[in-house]
């Protein structure tokens, strides 16, 4: 990991408790996310993971905690105020537009940057068209980069998995993040896939410098790619610290590897 | 005082006729997540079938008893609907299981157009009586209480009383027999229950048929009132605002949605009615229904949406 | 020659970023184009310009507005009528009430007025999806029914209750024969479709799609909902007013609330399913195949009629015409739920294989 250096805390989460009804997701977490660095979330299924992603992009508000993005309280932030501030997520079970082609879905990432209004684009002239081949240019990079060029007039629908979770990647590379949340990127992919995400996911550590959460639901490669580890059980942090800190942590080793290994 | 009062039991009784149509809405919706927009053409068809049978049935068996003329049109008119409801699950629905709300929505469109057509090439299209000896006359209610007492029109008394009890053994029927937990577990889910060996096929003509006898008698009691003619299907129209209120999925939502609708659709065309030139009572509904959805955007009884990432 | 594109490359994104990016199709539509203005005006009797191409060209351009929202956007509309009646309406009232006023200034104004309508009756998109959104939507179309009609100040207090319009004029043509309507009404079409597929294929319909096809994960993209769906209800009711303008003042002269009811609504609706949701030209297919099946249908029954020796009544082959629409109507959603445009591009995609399909 070269060229990369990482900085001061960018994203600091307060004791975040979130409840539906009765159940509590999350019971008074906190941890911190320092700039540059891949932090992982990682814990069993229904460990309160994606809850807490949800929370950090404002998909759901806590009813208690505080979020401090670089500094500033982001508590009642909702998805859209969580993009404008530069976060972008990927998603879990693939949320790509459906109907569209692999490009319209990157170039949909790019909607924030573009400031064309409606009577401009409607006639296409001017400010529109430069705008729309001025973010055309960078998306095609995004598209080289993750090596995607073959299919980006193919609708996405059409994609196998692996592709589409790759297309997510992008479309929220697209959005030029400065912390990127990728739920679960590695689910259900086969050795060799997972090892092109691992490879994607550091070259964008590396290359542009995002910050990156991930979680996981598995220990495996995940170790191998983070910094910092953050260990989730029924809603509950029970680890904290290098993978392998966490791997030394008799409550990790309990909860994960204890009765079954 | 008497006044209000008569105008809020017009309501209740009328609503009681959209809590009939709208319940035939619910069990399709709830059985097979198909919004029917063919309810209204469905009630149309129905009438028609009795009106006509009415008038046959003693043509050809030459007898002029007008009950078994009514019985017997009754039974070949829920034989008819039975037949209808089987074709439509045969020859569009089954194609259409795993489509969109809104693909769905229009198929029903497409089958109330065939319905309307259909009808009125068979059974004419002139406007016909039903004639079920329900009768004209108002009586007088409660005198000792209000000075003059209200005014109560016995047909729509009657009318109301059998709406009440047809949607009473209906929630009876989907609560406590076979088909109806069978009929909750596709509700719940298609998939599953199809795993766990429910037909649904066989449940979908079910609920098309029981919607089907909704149908009639709503299009009877309809019909006996004003003709049984095509502005027939607008009623559909006048429970959609109920279904909505009530929640997509809950029969007691629609009961108590069209209640509600009743109530509010004759207060409103009474009281505000006169300031607005009258004739508010059709948007009226509608109005109540959205103003309520934005804030329950489920309905009063409808299951709450969850967003799920 | 083959309709194929070896050998053509595009070297530069704009190229590729063209409506038409493959050159024979940009050939056929320009042909297409001037083929309408000059050819058609030249072969075509009054009759078919009244009853086919002239209300073609105006549903065309309605179901523009219908497929902006419902195929683009996602946001299911049985209202559309009514924002044909508030364009109708509205440039009625400019017409009459403002001195000078010129006609295309009028129609325009009175697709504004639908926008605003639009976005009105458009809010409960916002907390509500789906069904009931399609039912709130009727609540747009039951009001301005009964404004229309009840409300004397919108119809200048006319004691029929219809409203009629002179020839309109534009820049000193007057629009009175057959032809002129159908030229005016194609100017606007042509004009108003370039800016429709402008619009789609830009941020703005990529907003509406991602809208349409994941909301919550077009929201974390930084999407609003909120300004994606009003800004579909407002561009679909503005072209829906423009199309109600042009139908109340060009192609009926004179009309009434009726014109504009909720069967005008689910008519609308039809055209955009089986013509093709989420797709530009679905919309011209769509307004064509219901313009031109009842006619069709008219000439064609009783003439099978007579061949089995039957006498065809008129409420027959209307009875008929509904079963048959209706029929029709299921068998799209069954067969091809993409409707027509889908069928065309899976023929054109074959077409540029053919005949070497591997």
């Amino acid at each position: 990991m070269s060229g990369r250096k990482i900085g001061e805390v960018i994203l600091d989460l307060k004791n975040i408790s979130l409840s539906f009804g009765g159940v509590k997701a999350l019971q008074d977490i906190s941890f911190n996310v320092l700039e540059h660095e891949v932090r992982a979330i990682i814990g069993h299924n229904g460990a309160g993971k994606s809850s807490m992603l949800n929370v950090i992009n404002g998909v759901y508000r806590p009813q208690q905690g505080d979020i401090i993005l670089r500094g500033k309280h982001h508590t009642n932030m909702d998805s859209y105020g969580a993009a404008n501030a530069g976060l972008a997520r990927t998603f879990q079970n693939i949320a790509l537009f459906k109907g569209m082609s692999v490009l319209d879905n990157i170039m949909t990432g790019r909607n924030l940057k573009m400031k064309a209004n409606m009577l401009q684009q409607a006639v296409w002239f001017g400010a529109a068209q430069r705008e729309e081949l001025e973010h055309r240019a960078k998306v095609e990079e995004i598209i080289d980069f993750l090596e995607i060029q073959h299919i980006r007039k193919t609708p996405v629908g059409r994609l196998p998995y692996g592709l589409q979770k790759r297309v997510d990647l992008a479309r929220a590379l697209a959005m030029e993040p400065q912390i990127l949340l990728l739920d679960e990127p590695m689910a259900g992919m086969n050795v060799e896939e997972k090892q092109d995400m691992c490879r994607f996911i550091l070259d964008v550590n590396d290359q542009f410098g995002t910050t990156v959460v991930l979680i996981e639901h598995d220990m495996g490669v995940v170790m191998d790619i983070s910094d910092r580890v953050v260990v989730l059980d029924y809603g509950k942090k029970i680890g904290d610290g290098t993978p392998d800190e966490v791997r030394a942590n008799p409550d990790v080793i309990s909860a994960y590897l204890g009765a079954s290994h | 005082m008497a006044f209000f009062l008569e105008t809020l039991l017009g309501g209740l009784m009328s609503g009681m006729l959209y809590s009939l149509v709208a319940l035939g809405f619910v069990l399709i919706f709830k059985a097979s997540g198909v919004f029917n927009f063919a309810q209204g053409a469905m009630v149309l068809f129905a009438a028609l079938a009795m009106a006509r049978f009415s008038e046959w049935i003693p043509a050809w068996l030459g007898m002029d008893n007008l009950f078994m003329a009514n019985v017997l049109a009754f039974a070949v008119s829920v034989a008819i609907m039975f037949v209808v409801a089987w074709l439509i699950e045969r020859l569009a629905l089954r194609y259409l299981v795993n489509q969109e709300g809104a693909t769905l929505l229009m198929a029903t469109l497409g089958i109330a157009y065939v319905l309307d057509g259909f009808g009125q090439t068979i059974f004419g299209s002139d406007i016909y009586k039903i004639d079920v000896g329900m009768p004209k006359e108002p009586v007088m209610m409660l005198e000792s209480v209000f000075e003059g007492g209200i005014l109560i029109n016995k047909e729509d008394f009657i009318a109301a009383l059998i709406a009440a009890l047809l949607v009473i053994s209906l929630s009876v029927f989907f609560q406590k027999t076979a088909t109806g937990r069978a009929l909750r577990a596709v509700a719940a889910d298609h998939q599953a229950a199809q795993s766990i060996g429910i037909p649904l096929g066989r449940i979908w003509v079910i609920v098309w048929c029981v919607a089907g006898i909704t149908a009639l008698v709503a299009g009877i009691i309809w019909g006996s009132k004003l003709g049984v003619q095509f502005s027939l299907t607008t009623i559909a129209l006048r429970a959609l605002p109920v279904v909505i209120l009530g929640g997509l999925t809950s029969v007691p939502g629609a009961i108590i949605g069209g209640l509600i609708i009743g109530v509010g659709e004759k207060l409103s065309e009474v009281y505000l009615g006169p300031y607005v030139g009258g004739g508010i009572e059709i948007w009226f509904a509608y109005m109540l229904a959205l103003v309520f959805l934005l804030f329950r955007p489920q309905g009063l009884f409808g299951e709450k949406i969850i967003d799920r990432v | 020659m083959f309709y194929r594109e070896n050998g053509q490359f595009k070297t530069s994104y704009k190229a590729d970023q063209q409506v038409f990016a493959i050159p024979q199709d940009r050939w056929a539509i320009l042909a297409l184009v001037v083929f309408a203005f000059v050819g058609i005006p030249l072969l075509v009797d009054e009759y078919l310009f009244r009853a086919i191409l002239v209300p073609f060209l105006i549903l065309s351009l309605a179901a523009l507005g219908v497929n902006i929202l419902v195929g683009y956007c996602g946001q299911i509309t049985l209202g559309a009528g009514a924002s044909m009646a508030v364009g109708a309406y509205a440039a009625y009232n400019f017409l009459i009430r403002v001195d000078g006023m010129p006609a295309l200034a009028a129609i325009l104004l009175g697709g504004l007025v639908a926008a605003a309508a639009g976005i009105v009756f458009g809010a409960p998109s916002l907390r509500v999806r789906g069904l009931y959104l399609a039912v709130a939507t009727l609540a747009a179309q039951f009001f301005w029914d009964w404004a229309f009609l009840r409300i004397k100040w919108f119809t200048n207090n006319s004691s029929s209750g219809s409203v009629s319009v002179a020839d309109i004029n534009l820049l000193g043509w007057t629009i009175n024969s057959p032809t002129d309507k159908y030229l005016f009404c194609l100017g606007i079409l042509v004009a108003f479709s370039l800016m429709a597929k402008n619009l789609v294929r830009g941020n703005m319909g990529r907003q509406w799609m991602a809208i349409r096809d994941m909301d919550v994960a077009a929201t974390v993209i930084g999407i609003r909902p909120m300004y994606a769906k009003l800004t579909a209800f407002a561009v679909s009711s503005f072209y829906l007013g423009v199309a109600g303008a042009l139908w109340g003042m060009v192609n009926l002269g004179s009309w009434e609330p009726a014109a504009f009811s909720i069967d005008r609504s689910l008519q609308l609706l039809f055209m955009v399913i089986i013509g093709g949701m989420g797709a530009i030209s679905g919309s011209f297919f769509g307004a064509a195949f219901i313009v031109i099946l009842p006619i069709f249908l008219n000439q064609m029954l009783p003439l099978v009629g007579s061949l089995f020796g039957l006498e065809v009544s008129i409420a027959l082959v209307s009875h008929v015409e509904f079963i048959i629409f209706g029929s029709l109507i299921v068998f799209f959603l069954i067969v091809e739920p993409h409707g027509i445009a889908r069928l065309w591009a899976t023929g054109r995609e074959k077409l540029r294989l053919w005949p070497f399909p591997h």
